[in-house]
């Protein structure tokens, strides 16, 4: 028997409200199957199965709202019979306080310097839930359960004492289109005051001159139809995706008090949405992929995020984020960490900017790339080393487009 | 086709990419990727939207004279009228 549970969407969801199956009892699912479609604060998403089976039973029903780690649905696993005895499902959401705890992460080893690798707190889902609904930081609350425990009591004399505007959101009902931004500045707010609080963040920053990266895509571009031609960003992005593999440090998730690299590259690309927010959605191994995969698979992500239809593994699979925020606008861009990740390339506009080279001044386009990193994981040094081998990666285009 | 005709395309197109653009508050003098924000990406689906439907070839080196819609209608008109 597989207990379909609702994965992990990213550091700013962790509850959705069920939009629809795309499977009935019967039905049999194969790995990487979209069976069900969630909506999150941001963007609905499709939920894909990573495990194969029979659809024993649906467990929640459409609009019923799930928090992260819930059961969705029972599966019977290839060749298994169906009436075999199940335990009960979790319930959605639990009933009382401090009905399930959040497990607790080990303190992390050494950690010192950082009070901010606190281990995670314990808080009921019941407690989360409210907050949320709320608008309430739940980290900022003070625990009284068990072991310090958040209890939903704790969440409710925090929203007594948090001065209310008059027209505070107090309906838990799925949120009307005007909630919505309000409700993704919520998510945000959220995991953004999380890493500021947590990540003890370094900057770093470079000017890469792209003359010959500009000069390679020209020449590439000519020869492509309208629709094969590739943007800057498809070079940036793999030069990162690239750069990463000698940067193990910057590639992964600080989880329970420890780092943990990733041996894959999966660029969370930040997309802002015209109605407001953003996302950022994983560009699969971006490292393998030659230029030309990249930029449809990177057109692809784009369309379906403005169009709604993302799958919970770009969601969750992020290794590290891009923002490519300079495109229209600023020259630099310095990025808030989105956790668990450990850190984040910002690329700015790319400019003419006077250059020296070899004793003379001339016109050279430049983009300013930065980094900002999880100071626990690695050092300025090392930082200033990525950006280095960055540049160096993206003055040989034609050794990226492999 | 003729230049009115044209500028519906372009803002038909225009709209799929953002579609909340308000024609009247659309200035066709000044730079369109500033008054609609869009980045990198909207621009090549705009470019491509407008390739699809007029069938006209469009070079990357063509892109730096396409700032304002006027720039991309004339530009459009001209290539069209061919």
């Amino acid at each position: 028997m597989i207990e379909f549970k609702l994965p992990s969407l990213g550091a700013d969801m962790d509850e959705g409200t069920l939009l629809e199956w795309k499977v009935r009892p019967g039905d049999a699912v194969k790995k990487g199957q979209v069976v069900a479609i969630v909506d999150t604060s941001k963007a609905a998403v499709d939920v894909e199965s990573w495990q194969e089976g029979i659809v024993a039973e649906l467990i929640v029903a459409p609009g019923e709202k799930i928090p992260v780690g819930a059961v969705l649905a029972i599966l019977l696993e290839p060749g298994e019979q169906p009436g075999a005895a199940r335990p009960a499902p979790t319930p959605a959401v639990a009933a009382g306080p401090a009905a399930v705890m959040a497990p607790t992460a080990p303190a992390a080893p050494g950690a010192s310097v950082a009070p901010a690798a606190a281990p995670r707190r314990m808080v009921s889902p019941a407690a989360r839930k409210h907050a949320q609904e709320h608008g309430i930081d739940i980290d900022a609350v003070v625990g009284t359960g068990p072991h310090g425990a958040v209890t939903l009591d704790d969440v409710e004399q925090a929203a007594r004492a948090a001065v209310k505007p008059a027209a505070a959101p107090t309906a838990a009902s799925p949120a009307a289109p005007a909630d919505k931004n309000a409700e993704m500045r919520k998510a945000i707010a959220a995991a953004m005051a999380r890493s500021k609080r947590e990540i003890p963040h370094y900057y770093v920053a470079e000017t890469i001159p792209l003359a010959r990266a500009l000069a390679w895509l020209q020449a590439e571009n000519a020869q492509r139809s309208m629709a094969e031609r590739l943007l800057p960003a498809a070079l940036l992005l793999k030069a990162v995706a690239v750069a990463l593999k000698r940067f193990p440090e910057l590639n992964g998730f600080f989880t329970e008090g420890a780092f943990h690299a990733s041996v894959k590259a999966h660029l969370g690309v930040a997309i802002s949405l015209r109605q407001g927010g953003l996302i950022a959605p994983a560009l699969l191994d971006a490292d393998t992929k030659p230029l030309t995969q990249l930029m449809q698979d990177l057109t692809d992500l784009v369309k379906r995020c403005r169009a709604g239809s993302l799958r919970s593994s770009e969601m969750s699979a992020p290794t590290i984020t891009v923002t490519n925020l300079g495109d229209q606008g600023t020259e630099q861009v310095f990025g808030v960490i989105y956790p668990p990740q450990v850190a984040l390339v910002g690329f700015g506009r790319i400019v003419d900017r006077p250059w020296a080279e070899n004793g003379a001044l001339k016109a050279m386009p430049a983009v300013t790339a930065s980094l900002s990193a999880d100071h626990r994981v690695s050092d300025g040094h090392r930082g200033a080393l990525f950006l280095i081998e960055l540049r160096e990666l993206l003055q040989r285009p034609e050794e990226l487009n492999r | 086709m003729k230049e009115t005709e044209i500028r519906a395309v372009a803002l038909a197109t225009l709209k799929s990419i953002a579609p909340e653009v308000e024609e009247d508050e659309l200035r066709g003098d000044r730079p369109l990727r500033n008054q609609v924000d869009l980045d990198s990406m909207d621009w090549l689906n705009f470019l491509l939207g407008l390739h699809e439907k007029l069938k006209v070839e469009i070079p990357e080196a063509d892109y730096a004279k396409l700032i304002t819609l006027d720039d991309v209608v004339a530009y459009l008109l001209a290539k069209t009228g061919r």
